[in-house]
């Protein structure tokens, strides 16, 4: 058994592209393995940002044959499919095929023997392969080559057995191939040179000495654990954010942690734009103080041991920091001279969406919806939500905004308490673009909620209006994420607030019954049932909608539930296959049959469970008491047993009673769908 | 390699930066070409990067371009935001294999010791909409600060390259303000302290950055603007039909100029904007496959050094 290592070396690979190329390039590089027939035991990969390398254990040092069966056609079947089988099989003639009996005819069957040998020999071709089918986000070419990768590809070291594999991978024009070899470099600034290596643990143990930290885990271990030191000397704590320190794990060989100290002059400005400030310009970690408000001190990540000890990067990170947040103080102070309201004006040439007017109109809409809105909203004031709504898009106007985008309504929020307009309307300014994601808060207060509901119900039917909607993965207005955000606002507020109104059209209810499945199905509710409860069609109401679909899920979850549905589906089955023969059946037996014509017991004993139910179902449903509903259904699996035990349906003498019969099972479908389309559910 | 700093010495002020990177670039081969003389957004826009950046031919050049961006101009007030600043501009085409390397000797010619500050390559890809062009590069982070923007050009004027240039682009005040530690651009030295007349940045600017700002945002006449546009719209497209491309792509240039300073004086609406930029990239495209034309026929190439 031996070790295949490979590592790929190019200039810098963007941060947010690299666990998923390691990710690719090792599920590449195995598939090809056993596509060749090579087995192995252990495959690992590992990132920098500088090299892709991939390290994959106990594969066996030869190849043994291997036979492949591969069935044709029928014999006898026409020429184009059996070139095609020839083709694909590798062979020359029916000659070299073999016929055999499966027992369901005569097929055409090839063995196909792929000779073994050396598993150095097939290797270079798998690699080869996987470097070619590696899906880059972003790729290029460079110099006079053709070939494309992320960024300019250096050098690629490729052992078998701690032997250099017979391979190169050229990058065309006049470029010289890029042989594999056992060399390599470590860090930009603090190593020189090449190296040759062996093995893995020769690799890893050389790059560690050429100060490169292989493993992405440990460097991020590295940034984490020194970051939290840091932190605890200066007596703050670290802000966590997986994100940033994902990406800065990316920009690093070899991470140093160090601290500065923001300029006190900027810390009366709020702590987000700070926060936004550092992390999107500089890849800064921000800090709190034992109150939790932002501490003065920061963590830059170095790439470099300086010679220093750090202290001129840390001063250059606060000098460009200074400059940075000079700009945001200057906005926060500039942006304070002029009231939201005298923004407003402004907005008129703001186009939102050149088919949907500027963003003083949109501002309109959201004020008209949000006023209506309101009245389904407990607690809410009408002068606030009017409020909040004409001034919630004040902010993006103002320079702050306009520098980070992504402090939308978190500045407005800012503006309008300091200009003292009631805190419940700055809260709902601050509030309306949430929830912006499953996991985010989702608004509460009576006025935020009328408002963030405006703002993305006027976005959903404005866009749906235009014919702007979501396709596939394309969603460049992200109103399934609206349409989740309303969903969340009502259902977490348990609002009573039918959307149909608000919609317009039809296919807008649809796609929210879609999102709701999708939501649903994240919770861990079955979307069959969910499915049962939609296409009753007409629903709304979300929270009536939910509840529904609650009691159902529950009482399938009981007996008397499973063996319902198993009494729904023989019935169900019955009247289905008659409708398939008569085309004008349904009319036929719709609404309750003929007592007259009922003659078996267990017939009348099924019609009178059925009204008996139905007198029961129509104020429990009426009331919203869905369980209740359920419940009244649990006396109808006897009868309806007995029934089709005891009595024919199709008989074939008189027409009028099989008809009746069929009416009386149409009856049990029609009664039970009442509450929900039970031929929705899945065994 | 030879080492320019070594004679010149670190450099301590902004015209000291540019000498020194235009000895290094020269010493790595590159022509030291002087700025185009015409009103552009960027150093890219010179025919040394956009046009030649296209054929078959190997190019090597470096030079400063003074650029000009009318939105930008703060009246002399903010400390890093000017109107009209430098670029200076080194193409390599093809890339050679070295050429970070390349790079990382001329932040030590002007003075970045690498084992004191704390270099990083940060994905930043590059694109114009008005040249039709992108590229896949970074920008080059010192101790944070943003010190170059490289890139590597794939497409320019809609057009794939033939062969990659690598194109690295320093903004001189904003590396100057590092090196000597200014909190603002007008207080950079412009030359050395200890010269019979020492100036600084404001000394030579200050004034214009005021004036210009004033002409950009208030001043300039949007009719004879919009006349300009339209006419050097025109006159492109005929030279284009003459198969003149360096004229027409100057035209394009023009044109521009003036959307650029139509946006500053803010009567160019959103959807307007994205036409216009499109009329310029359709000028860009057309004056950029004309030139291709021209690199193709070898029988034009004893003439390729004198345009």
């Amino acid at each position: 058994m031996a070790e295949l290592l490979l590592e790929i070396l190019s200039e810098e690979i963007p941060a947010r592209m690299q666990a998923r190329a390691a990710e690719d390039l090792k599920r590449l590089i195995c598939d090809g393995l056993k596509g060749a027939g090579i087995g192995f035991e252990t495959a690992q990969a590992f990132v920098t940002p500088r090299r892709l390398t991939l390290v994959i254990d106990g594969i066996p040092a030869v190849r043994d044959d291997v036979s492949e069966e591969k069935r044709g056609p029928r014999v006898g079947a026409p020429d184009q499919a059996v070139q095609g089988f020839l083709k694909g099989a590798g062979l020359a003639s029916l000659e070299q095929a073999e016929k055999r009996n499966t027992g369901k005819g005569e097929f055409w069957f090839a063995v196909v023997t792929r000779k073994g040998g050396p598993t150095a020999e097939a290797l270079p071709h798998v690699i080869d392969a996987a470097m070619k089918a590696l899906p880059w986000p972003k790729s290029m070419k460079w110099g006079s080559g053709t070939l494309q990768w992320v960024r300019p590809l250096q050098s690629i070291v490729a052992l078998f057995d701690g032997r250099v594999l017979e391979g190169e991978v050229s990058p065309g024009g006049a470029m010289a191939p890029i042989k594999f070899g056992d060399t390599t470099r470590g860090h930009r600034f603090l190593s020189k040179g090449e190296f040759a290596v062996t093995r893995f643990a020769d690799y890893e143990a050389k790059l560690r000495a050429a100060h490169v930290i292989l493993d992405p885990a440990e460097r991020k271990k590295i940034i984490l654990e020194g970051a939290r030191r840091l932190s605890s000397d200066a007596r703050v704590g670290l802000r966590d954010d997986a994100g940033l320190l994902d990406e800065v794990t990316g920009l690093v060989e070899w991470p140093v942690p160090l601290m500065g100290t923001i300029d006190a002059q900027f810390m009366d400005v709020p702590p987000e734009v700070l926060i936004v400030s550092m992390k999107v310009h500089l890849r800064h970690f921000t800090t709190t103080r034992a109150d939790g408000a932002l501490a003065n001190r920061f963590v830059v990540v170095a790439n470099n041991v300086a010679r220093d000890g750090g202290k001129v990067i840390v001063e250059g990170n606060e000098r460009v920091l200074r400059a940075r947040l000079s700009d945001a103080k200057f906005f926060w102070d500039q942006d304070r001279r002029t009231t939201l309201e005298s923004r407003l004006p402004s907005l008129k040439r703001i186009v939102f969406h050149a088919k949907l007017g500027t963003q003083a109109e949109r501002v309109d809409r959201i004020a008209t919806l949000a006023m209506e809105i309101a009245k389904a909203v407990p607690g809410a004031d009408a002068a606030e939500v009017e409020q909040a709504a004409r001034l919630c898009k004040a902010d993006l106007v103002t320079g702050m905004v306009g520098e980070f985008p992504e402090l939308q309504g978190v500045m407005g929020r800012y503006y309008a308490l300091g200009e003292n307009l009631p805190a419940s309307v700055a809260d709902a300014i601050g509030d309306h673009y949430t929830p912006a994601g499953p996991n985010d808060r989702c608004p509460t207060a009576p006025a935020s909620i009328a408002i963030a509901l405006a703002d993305k119900l006027d976005a959903l039917t404005s866009f749906w209006a235009i014919g702007e909607k979501p396709t596939g993965s394309r969603d460049p207005f992200a109103l399934r994420r609206a349409a989740l955000g309303v969903i969340r606002i009502v259902v977490e507020n348990k609002l009573r607030l039918p959307l149909k109104p608000f919609l317009k059209a039809d296919d807008l209810l649809a796609f929210f019954a879609e999102r709701l499945k999708v939501q649903m199905r994240e919770k861990g509710v079955r979307h069959d049932v969910v499915d049962a409860v939609v296409s009753l069609g007409g629903e709304d109401d979300l929270v009536r909608l939910l509840a529904r679909v609650g009691a159902l899920q529950a009482f399938l979850g009981t007996e008397a539930g499973r063996n319902l549905l198993t009494a729904y589906g023989r019935a169900a089955n019955i009247v289905r296959a008659e409708e398939k023969k008569d085309k004008g059946l349904a009319a036929k037996i719709a609404g309750a049959p003929d007592a007259a014509l009922l003659e078996q017991a267990e017939e009348k004993t099924v019609a009178s469970a059925l009204d008996q139910v139905a007198r029961m179902v129509k104020p429990a449903l009426a009331a919203e008491d869905f369980a209740g509903a359920m419940a009244a259904f649990a006396g109808l699996r006897g009868p309806i047993d007995d029934l089709f035990d005891k009595v024919t349906v199709n008989v074939t003498d008189r027409p009028e009673v099989r008809l009746n019969r069929l009416k009386l099972l149409n009856q049990i479908r029609a009664t039970m769908d009442a509450v929900a389309d039970f031929s929705k559910i899945e065994g | 390699m030879s080492n320019p700093s070594a004679v010149r010495g670190k450099p301590t002020c902004f015209q000291e930066l540019i000498l020194t990177l235009q000895d290094y670039w020269a010493a790595q081969g590159c022509l030291i070409l002087q700025p185009f003389d015409m009103e552009m957004g960027a150093g890219t826009f010179h025919t040394a990067t956009t046009l030649r950046a296209l054929g078959p031919k190997r190019w090597y050049a470096a030079y400063v371009q003074p650029s000009r961006r009318p939105t930008d101009g703060r009246y002399g007030n903010n400390p890093n935001r000017l109107q009209h600043y430098y670029q200076f501009q080194a193409i390599l085409k093809p890339s050679p294999p070295d050429i970070i390397e390349r790079y990382l000797g001329s932040l030590q010619a002007i003075g970045i010791d690498t084992t004191l500050h704390d270099i990083r390559f940060v994905e930043d890809d590059w694109e114009s909409p008005t040249l039709g062009a992108w590229g896949l590069g970074w920008e080059v982070w010192c101790d944070g600060m943003e010190i170059t923007q490289f890139t590597y050009f794939q497409q320019v004027g809609g057009i794939e390259v033939d062969l990659v240039a690598g194109e690295i682009t320093y903004g001189l005040e904003r590396l100057a303000m590092y090196l000597f530690d200014r909190k603002t651009v007008y207080d950079l030295p412009y030359n050395r302290a200890d010269c019979e007349v020492p100036l600084t940045y404001g000394d030579v600017f200050l004034q214009n950055e005021q004036e210009q700002s004033a002409y950009n945002f208030e001043h300039a006449d949007v009719d004879m603007l919009f006349r300009h546009f339209a006419d050097a719209e025109k006159e492109c497209g005929r030279l284009i039909e003459k198969k003149l491309p360096l004229p027409a792509y100057e035209q394009c240039i023009k044109a521009s100029h003036a959307f650029n300073l139509l946006d500053a004086r803010g009567v160019i609406s959103v959807t307007e904007r994205q036409s216009y930029i499109l009329r310029v990239r359709n000028l860009a495209k057309a004056c950029c496959e004309t030139w291709l034309a021209t690199q193709k026929k070898p029988a034009l190439s004893a003439v390729e050094g004198a345009a």
